[in-house]
């Protein structure tokens, strides 16, 4: 019922943009959604020149990977160890907190400087976007780790390194997920966002882009939408092995 | 088996630089299959003494020894069963009851069979694959008790493990307690601030002072079992332990 109370508003959205379209009447500043559609449905199809959505997206997806899968093999590692060992904590503690604040997009001309326009650029804006909601959220989680849980593991025999394996690191498993979840929604925001700016020549973002310059707006808007699909469905993926896996978060007993 | 604690300790010091003393000088030895209880007010130190003797904390100043050797960590010989929180969310009944065993690299066919072994002694078989959160409190305990039992140890610590229970879930639970002690043939150490559950149980009763947590006295408990707990001759050593806990209490009012 809830699910089809969802659906209202993205159906009554389509309808009164259709309307507004008509009544507009005007490609370059609001298409038509028989415009937009096409686009949509023929994904392998090559859009203004710069490949298919598909491919598009592929190479998107690409970045966010890299970008993703290596903040999180250091912000993981770094976070356990942050959390289980106070020195760390208080070594790493407050030039994190500082290089926190700054909006991954700031590091784009530096990283323009270090690492010059291509793939290595944007990784790097994925990585700085990423890394600290997992670190933050695996911090916390090895934290959480009940104290009781621990000593249960050291009493039945477990060495400092099973402690690890077996009592923190599954302990703190569901909020170093949700780290991850919340960092890959950032890394996607970091993707579009870095392939917006001069540089790329493919991506999602320097689709729309494009688009933009030659007066496609139907195909920004097409674009937008398999941003935002692409998004929903690797939250959804995060969320079902969460509900899967980490189904005993918050049932502590 | 020998337990003794041999003239133990203990002092804190608070952040604060403030030294808070918990323990002084406390002797005791344990025969072997022995249940031993340790009564006191709240705040006596009464846990901390059974910490020291786990190897979870060390003692300020004397030792504790089992078979003469000096325990300084958590020892195989001995298994704690904490007063609640200490099952493994994530596990199952089953991979619970297994973890001690698992630890010392047991391979899985004999950890399988330890582990029905004990969940049916404790009473759970066929709960094997359930999880934590889908059982009582009392059951939860159980599974705890069975955890505890898989790696053999020749000592039990209990921390209040019957202290979060329902007073009939409680006294169900003592009688079981009582019945697997005698098949097992484990030395008990059993902490309490309960004087009915202590004359239920005990062979010997060691009463602790307020803190700093002295010996106040020992009272040897007729070893018929079961006990009647409404009986003329147990409502007297009844009345004189809450007489003696009564005085310490009212030493802090």
């Amino acid at each position: 019922m809830t699910r089809r109370l969802g659906l209202v508003l993205p159906i009554l959205l389509i309808i009164g943009w259709e309307v507004v379209a008509i009544i507009v009447n005007n490609p370059f500043f609001l298409p038509k959604l028989e415009t937009v559609i096409p686009v949509l449905l023929s994904p392998f199809s090559d859009v203004l020149g710069t490949g298919s959505l598909v491919d598009n997206a592929l190479v998107s997806i690409e970045r966010v990977v890299f970008g993703f899968a290596l903040a999180a093999a250091v912000a993981i590692p770094l976070g356990i160890g942050m959390g289980r060992f106070s020195v760390l904590n208080d070594f790493f503690d407050i030039t994190l907190e500082i290089l926190r604040p700054v909006p991954p997009l700031a590091w784009v001309p530096l990283a323009l400087a270090w690492f010059k326009i291509g793939i290595v650029s944007i990784v790097f804006i994925i990585f700085i976007g990423a890394i600290f909601p997992i670190l933050l959220n695996t911090v916390d989680g090895v934290r959480g780790v009940k104290n009781t849980w621990i000593e249960v593991g050291t009493t039945l025999g477990a060495s400092e390194r099973q402690v690890l394996t077996k009592v923190v690191i599954p302990g703190a498993a569901p909020t170093i997920w949700t780290g991850l979840r919340v960092g890959f929604g950032i890394s996607w925001m970091c993707v579009v966002a870095a392939e917006l700016l001069p540089g790329p020549t493919s991506g999602l973002g320097y689709l729309i882009m494009y688009a933009y310059n030659l007066g496609e707006i139907n195909v920004i808007i097409a674009g937008i939408i398999v941003i935002g699909l692409i998004g929903l469905v690797v939250d959804q993926g995060f969320k079902a092995v969460e509900k899967r896996w980490f189904g005993w978060r918050g049932l502590e007993r | 088996m020998t337990l003794s604690i041999n003239d133990v300790s203990k002092t804190f010091v608070s952040d604060d630089a403030e030294t808070i003393d918990a323990l002084s000088h406390i002797s005791l030895s344990v025969n072997n299959e022995e249940f031993i209880c340790i009564l006191g007010p709240s705040g006596c130190g009464k846990t901390t003494l059974l910490r020291i003797v786990a190897g979870l904390e060390s003692a300020s100043s004397g030792s504790v020894s089992v078979d003469g050797i000096p325990v300084t960590r958590p020892s195989p010989k001995m298994a704690m069963i904490f007063q609640e929180y200490s099952l493994y969310p994530w596990r199952t009944v089953e991979e619970n009851v297994m973890l001690g065993l698992e630890l010392r690299g047991v391979n899985k066919p004999d950890r399988v069979t330890a582990a029905e072994k004990f969940l049916d002694l404790v009473g759970l078989k066929g709960f094997e694959r359930r999880y934590p959160h889908e059982l009582s409190g009392g059951m939860r305990q159980r599974v705890a008790v069975a955890r505890a039992l898989a790696i053999e140890p020749s000592i039990l610590l209990m921390d209040e493990p019957f202290g979060a229970l329902d007073a009939q879930t409680r006294n169900r639970m003592q009688y079981e307690l009582l019945r697997i002690w005698e098949k097992t043939k484990k030395t008990i150490l059993f902490v309490t601030h309960s004087v009915d559950e202590a004359v239920f149980l005990a062979d010997r009763i060691v009463v602790l002072t307020q803190r700093p947590g002295r010996i106040k006295e020992i009272v040897t408990i007729p070893s018929v079992r079961p006990r009647e707990r409404t009986s003329d001759e147990f409502g007297q050593i009844r009345r004189h332990l809450l007489d003696m806990i009564k005085e310490e209490s009212d030493l802090v009012q």
